[in-house]
């Protein structure tokens, strides 16, 4: 599912690679109080891991196989923020040396893989372990938020895809087509992240991140028998959620690519014609302009849609830099506070 | 004169209550090389991860040249130990050889020409200068061994401590590594369960068993004595006899 | 994904491109992908030039034509996707050889084929040309934070290892007879993946200890000094600055 460059416009792309970038930066943070100077060589293992498994197929029926996400099994196993992290390396490490995923379509993978597949993934297997609490519950609420983080991406691409896409395909079919597919690899999904978290529960349950609350308590044996002792918990559990980033995530994607879209659109396509029909380009650039039909892109005085979505890109990136700082800037005081 | 390595009454017990040390005491001076054998499930993994402050003692005090390892003495005393792993896979983590040698050292705030000597001199002691830019996982198992070595030499330790030096080497490059071992002038530590590495490279032995130290003498009169060796699962290869 | 797709793409040479300082290069790649795919589909001679440009990058680096077009194959998902595109595409129809094709959609599989076709090409010269290594300090001095960078430094370094270790595991369950056929053979993969990655997490903390014990306090010493000279901005610049003047020019010619 690694995105190319040429599927969404400029605009979107930029958007989504400043979500990425605030995602990464709030996830930076938490897996630091996860891991503290533990974060690199773990999360770089785990990483590394992440890479190797997805190169395990798996058939999904006759004749077609899917591979691994991984993103809802690393949740899982080391906790949302760095599976966050281990994804977005992940993706980075195969954008820069293999090539796979355009370098302009970096933010969108991240947003998409990363972010909002590990989100929802973590988020409903919170929701399930938080009701039931017993070896079996985490197993099958494995399986279910893996299942369902994996359409959750594919819908998230489709929303993209309407917002940005270059393709003028009605956003319905682009959503049954991909959410249908990827209902199938996300059955493949569950089952292996299910199984997977199984065996490390059965081995070595302390690894599992998402199953600490499953700890048994500590026995002390005194001259007065034996006296069971809560066990203090080890890590202490965030209190504050990254919930509200995918919402928050996905809105701002979709006003800054909105916006710069409609005025500064580098789609050659579905939203260009639009604006080309009702005369927003000339609108954009010069509102004397605004009653003319523009023919063609040499129109004089009209900005080539091209040009205009540079223009775009600089208006998304500012104010995609202000989030990202902002998001920096509180990273930072907070960290001086604790 | 202060001996490089003092150990005295070290108990531990892991977090999960399984006790493996239960006081024990020995001393390295200067220059000598010791090894310290025992059979699996010893401690003898759990004493190493304390002589450079990884696990903090229970009881008892570890103490290298005169410094008591302690919260803060941790930066010194980790210069003045060289832990040198069983997996050379897991000490060189680093992209390059000339990196992973100058970690340690960079560490200590050492930079520029005195780094680049370091990095060299080390490199050279375990004659895999020529090595100096390639990456790690591109070397054979036993160069990766050496350059392990190389990577705490370049710490100028007071003490080098070796984990299974000899372990998945081929008879050549066990040969090769005894002759680098040999050739330094620190105090060593080699723990391990190969019997005749231990003899052929130290003279004196100690056995850790049962998380205290069993037996300490000369290595030929510790191998030599078969009932000790038995009582503690030591073992001897097929044949090999201590001349 | 293939099996072999972990290979990486460097190649070691010494010419002009091969020296340049990565940040350069990081930079130079990236605003090219950005001017390519900000260029209206229409101007087919502005991508002919993109290609020129890439040609002569290739050039310069001494990559053989080959070795990138073998590369190409990570492209395949997404051509399949873009030639799915005019069936599915909405709009108005056109008839070629019987089959009937949205105009709307022939020219967005176009746009998606071309830009997707140019930026792997750059990728593909980006990662011919630096060393992954170099490639991760180029990517610290353009600001990428120093904690992503040390995680990626760890996955490159271990993801031999993993990979040579998940081998053996392949080999150990293939030994014994078993191959994976259908949905039922997923819970033994999986139980491999669960074996993975409690190895993988293992090395980790041991990785970890041997950092501590050579005196790791939280960041990576810099060893190695990276800074680029105008001149050699100059040059990196020269790709996407010469893209963008095709851009510009383009626009030019059609006003």
């Amino acid at each position: 599912m690694h995105v190319p460059d040429g599927f969404f416009n400029v605009a979107v792309s930029l958007s989504a690679g400043v979500v990425a970038a605030a995602g990464v930066a709030v996830c930076l943070r938490g897996a630091r109080r996860e891991l503290d100077d533990r974060t690199a060589p773990m999360a770089g293992l785990v990483a590394a891991f992440i890479f190797a498994v997805q190169m395990l197929n798996f058939p999904v029926a006759a004749g077609t196989s899917g591979h691994l996400l991984g993103g809802t099994l690393a949740a899982i196993l080391v906790g949302p923020y760095t599976a966050v992290l281990c994804v977005a390396v992940v993706l980075l490490v195969q954008g820069f040396f293999f090539a796979d995923g355009g370098l302009t379509a970096l933010g969108i993978n991240i947003t998409l893989m990363g972010i909002v597949a590990i989100l929802v993934g973590w988020f409903v297997f919170r929701l399930i372990t938080r009701t039931l609490s017993s070896r079996t519950a985490v197993v099958a609420a494995s399986f279910v938020a893996a299942l369902i983080s994996v359409p959750a991406a594919a819908l998230a691409f489709s929303l993209l895809f309407w917002i940005g896409g270059t393709a003028p395909i009605d956003v319905g079919t682009v959503a049954m087509a991909m959410g249908g597919v990827h209902v199938l690899i996300g059955i493949g999904e569950g089952l292996i992240t299910a199984v997977t978290v199984s065996t490390v529960l059965a081995i070595r349950p302390d690894l599992v991140y998402g199953a600490r609350g499953l700890a048994v308590p500590l026995v002390l044996r005194g001259a007065g028998g034996d006296v069971t002792v809560t066990r203090e918990s080890p890590v202490p559990v965030s209190s504050r959620r990254p919930g509200w980033f995918l919402p928050a995530g996905l809105a701002v994607v979709a006003l800054l690519a909105g916006i710069v879209s409609f005025y500064a659109s580098s789609s050659p396509d579905g939203l260009e014609r639009v604006a080309q029909d009702k005369g927003f380009i000339g609108q954009a650039t010069d509102h004397s302009l605004a009653e003319q039909p523009l023919a063609d892109y040499g129109d004089a005085g009209g900005i080539p849609v091209g040009v205009a979505g540079l223009i775009g890109a600089g208006v998304t990136l500012a104010a995609g830099g202000g989030l990202f700082f902002a998001v920096r800037r509180r990273t930072r005081k907070e960290e001086v506070s604790v | 004169m202060t001996p490089s390595l003092e150990v005295s009454r070290l108990a531990y017990a892991y977090p999960d209550g399984t006790q493996a040390l239960f006081g024990v005491d020995f001393a390295i001076g200067r220059g000598e090389r010791v090894a310290l054998l025992g059979p699996n499930g010893a401690g003898k993994t759990t004493l190493v991860m304390h002589l450079n402050g990884i696990l903090t003692a229970g009881h008892g005090t570890v103490t290298v040249a005169g410094l008591p390892v302690a919260k803060n003495s941790l930066k010194e005393i980790r210069r003045r130990v060289g832990l040198v792993f069983q997996d050379p896979d897991d000490q060189l983590f680093m992209p390059t050889v000339r990196e992973d040698v100058a970690f340690g050292p960079a560490n200590l705030g050492i930079t520029g020409e005195e780094l680049e000597r370091r990095v060299k001199d080390a490199l050279d002691r375990v004659g895999m200068l020529e090595t100096i830019d390639r990456p790690p996982h591109h070397l054979s198992f036993g160069q990766r061994r050496r350059v392990a070595v190389a990577t705490v030499l370049a710490m100028e330790p007071e003490i080098l401590v070796l984990d299974e030096p000899s372990s998945n080497l081929d008879p050549a490059s066990r040969r090769e590594l005894a002759e680098v071992l040999r050739g330094l002038d620190v105090t060593v530590l080699m723990v391990t369960h190969d019997l005749p590495y231990a003899l052929e490279l130290c003279d004196r032995a100690l056995i850790l068993s049962g998380g205290v130290i069993a037996a300490d003498g000369p290595t030929r009169e510790i191998l030599s004595d078969a009932d000790l060796l038995a009582a503690h699962r030591l073992e001897l290869p097929y044949g090999f006899a201590p001349p | 994904m293939g099996a072999g797709h972990h290979h990486q793409l460097y190649r070691a040479g010494d010419t002009l491109i091969h020296r340049l300082p990565p940040q350069c290069k990081l930079a130079a790649v990236a605003g090219f992908a950005l001017v390519v795919v900000a260029t209206p589909r229409e101007w087919f001679w502005a991508f002919g030039l993109y290609v020129l440009l890439l040609a002569a990058v290739a050039l310069a680096a001494r990559v053989p034509a080959g070795f990138v077009l073998r590369r190409m194959v990570v492209e395949i998902p997404f051509v399949v996707f873009a030639v799915a595109i005019p069936f599915i595409g909405l709009g108005e129809r056109v008839s070629f050889m019987g089959l009937s094709l949205s105009v709307a959609g022939l020219w967005a599989a176009w746009n998606i084929l071309a830009k997707a076709t140019l930026g792997v090409i750059a990728s593909v010269l980006l990662a011919a040309t630096t060393e992954p290594r170099l490639m991760l300090l180029g990517a610290q001095r353009l600001k990428l934070p120093p904690l992503l960078v040390q995680i990626a430094m760890f996955m490159l370094r271990y993801m031999d290892v993993i990979l040579e270790e998940m081998r053996r595991m392949r080999v150990a369950r293939e030994s014994r007879g078993f191959v994976a056929r259908d949905v039922r053979h997923i819970p033994v993969i999986a139980r491999s993946a669960g074996a993975l990655f409690i190895r993988s997490y293992e090395r980790g903390e041991r990785v970890h200890l041997a950092m501590l014990s050579r005196g790791y306090t939280g960041s990576l010493p810099i060893i190695q000094d990276l800074s680029a000279s105008s001149r050699q901005w100059l040059i990196a610049g020269m790709l996407p600055g010469a893209a963008l003047v095709t851009l510009l020019g383009t626009w030019g010619l059609l006003a």
